[in-house]
């Protein structure tokens, strides 16, 4: 059972990157900072592991590492994301 | 509760496809990225929401001084610093995924609760990819900084040191899923990919960091898969190979763009660049270089029509995309068609010359990617060149002896005239003369580059 949902998971991710691949190679080259800004924001999405890691109700190692790694994965999500805007803001067509 | 919190994820994996989808053209980009970031809140609140997260106040307090110091960073940087803020953020990133699995590790191992092979593998492996991004990620923002020096260092016994280093990480992680419980390796294997991202990024110079921060970029989106499955999370999954690829396709688009291996670019440096300085078997063309001042150029190109300007990393070091924009506006006022040619590796990171050119309120249809753009330079009467060296070497083309042989350039040399805009005749990132210099239609403009176009815009301004 834990193999099969190993196997899945990896099925997941293995769709996923063909997902990502096609839509990637359609970002032109003029918005490849704000892609690679934006792409990093989402990969913040570890907020979710660090947000479980610090929640536990006795405080722990665990607590402590999950602390600094909500930090990290918010000056991730958020500088990801207002940067990226700051930059989209900009592009403008005659 | 489970059931929608698993809905909610699946929702804001699908606000992240769109988002990404709708990079693909800059009318819907900032659409799209708000539209990402409104998945992540609503995995975030789902998150909280949970279960398992019962004491808020590590949580708040987390969120608050993370927030505000990816807030001040998003807003204080400059766009000349965006590839230092993108190396900075993926290192976050990198640094996040390790914390959670170590988190994770200690959770189980202080819970007496049993460890599964999987959980191991996947554990080991965020650990070792985020380290590497942490430190790989430290060292380029450094380079970019300037912190530290952005040449090729090289050190004693580096690639068997490495591979070394490499090999050891994976005989201890197989020997930690083996045996779970043994943490001090666990430890050592953290160490070991801490140092191992400082010494795979150091050896990698200056120009090439295009490709280190998109490698780092996949890194940072693999490390968040790998915490997916620590954490049997689809919606982590599918994120980070989201990004995983983004980071491959830039990195493959960056090795095109130097015609090189991505083996050659981490193991560091041109092969002759960096150690010996420029290489003595490439026939430099020596012979007269002509130069133009400023007054004689504002007479030339009173009488074009068509100008093409070809930026590079030049001029962002010496902050000149607004002196670049009034030379646009002030040759468009004269009736002249102006455009940007923009080669794939100009600047430090993909697309850098173009976030520059949009700072300065260029519009983006009038830049350029050089497949687009490569065969209008028969057609047009002047080329300015400003910052930019080894990208328009015309020995890239010819020259079988040169180390950048193959490497795809922008033609210039095929316009009517070429402006060439430098401080000094100084060899660029290859370590080689670029022998455009020395071509009949070439003429040197000396000078920083924004007080030098600012120079050309006031003289076209009086004429």
């Amino acid at each position: 059972m834990e193999g099969f949902i190993l196997l899945m998971q990896i099925y997941v991710f293995v769709l996923a990157i063909f997902v990502g691949f096609e839509l990637i190679t359609k970002v032109p080259p003029t918005l490849h900072t704000p892609l690679m800004s934006g792409s990093n924001a989402i990969s913040g999405i570890t907020i979710v592991g660090a947000l479980l890691s610090a929640g536990v109700e006795e405080m722990s190692i665990s607590t402590i590492l999950g602390f600094i790694a909500i930090i990290f994965a918010m000056i991730n999500v958020v500088g990801g994301f207002l940067v990226t805007d700051r930059m989209l803001k900009m592009f403008k067509k005659k | 509760m489970l059931v929608v919190s698993y809905i909610v994820y699946l929702i804001a994996s699908i606000c992240f496809i769109f988002g990404i989808k709708k990079l693909a053209s800059p009318k819907t980009a900032r659409q799209g990225n708000q539209l990402a970031a409104v998945g992540m809140l609503l995995a975030i609140v789902v998150t909280l929401l949970d279960r398992r997260v019962l004491s808020f106040e590590w949580i708040i307090a987390g969120i608050i001084i993370g927030s505000a110091i990816g807030a001040v960073f998003a807003l204080k940087v400059k766009m000349t610093g965006m590839p230092q803020m993108v190396g900075l953020l993926n290192g976050f990133g990198g640094g996040a995924s390790v914390l959670v699995a170590l988190s994770e590790y200690e959770r189980i191992y202080f819970g007496n609760q049993q460890f599964e092979v999987n959980t191991m593998v996947t554990i080991v492996l965020s650990i070792l990819i985020g380290s590497v991004t942490f430190t790989g990620s430290l060292i380029a923002f450094g380079k970019l900084q300037e912190l530290i020096t952005g040449k090729v260092i090289k050190y004693p016994f580096q690639h068997p040191l490495n591979a070394l280093l490499i090999l050891g990480v994976f005989v201890a992680g197989v020997i930690v899923v083996i045996n779970p419980s043994n943490i001090e390796l666990l430890l050592i294997i953290t160490a070991v990919s801490l140092v191992l991202g400082v010494l795979l990024v150091l050896p990698i110079g200056g120009a090439d960091m295009p490709v280190a921060i998109s490698l780092l970029n996949s890194y940072s989106g693999i490390a968040a898969s790998m915490t997916g499955f620590v954490l049997s999370n689809n919606m982590l999954i599918i994120a980070g190979a989201l990004v995983g690829a983004s980071g491959i396709i830039l990195t493959i688009i960056m090795c095109k763009g130097m015609n090189r291996s991505l083996m050659n670019v981490v193991l560091g440096g041109w092969e002759s660049a960096g150690t010996s300085g420029p290489s003595k078997s490439v026939s430099s063309p020596k012979g007269q270089v002509k130069s133009i001042d400023s007054e004689e150029l504002a007479m030339l190109l009173d009488s074009v029509s068509s100008v093409i300007i070809v930026p590079g990393y030049g001029m962002a070091v010496a902050q000149a995309q607004h002196a670049v924009r009034d030379l646009m506006t002030v040759l468009e006022k004269k009736g002249v068609k102006v455009r940007f040619a923009i080669h794939p590796v100009a600047g430090r990171m993909p697309g850098h010359m173009n976030v520059l050119l949009a700072e300065a309120q260029v519009e983006y249809d009038k830049l350029l990617a050089m497949e687009d753009i490569n065969d209008d330079f028969p057609n047009t009467d002047v080329v300015i060149i400003i910052g930019a060296n080894d990208v328009v070497n015309p020995a890239a083309r010819h020259d079988q002896n040169s180390p950048i042989y193959g490497m795809p350039i922008l033609n210039v040399d095929y316009a009517k005239t070429v402006i060439i805009n430098k401080r000094s005749l100084n060899v660029g990132y290859a370590g080689i003369d670029n022998e455009l210099f020395f071509y009949p239609n070439a003429l040197m403009y000396f000078g920083d580059a924004k007080e030098a176009i600012t120079r050309l815009v006031n003289e076209l301004k009086s004429s």
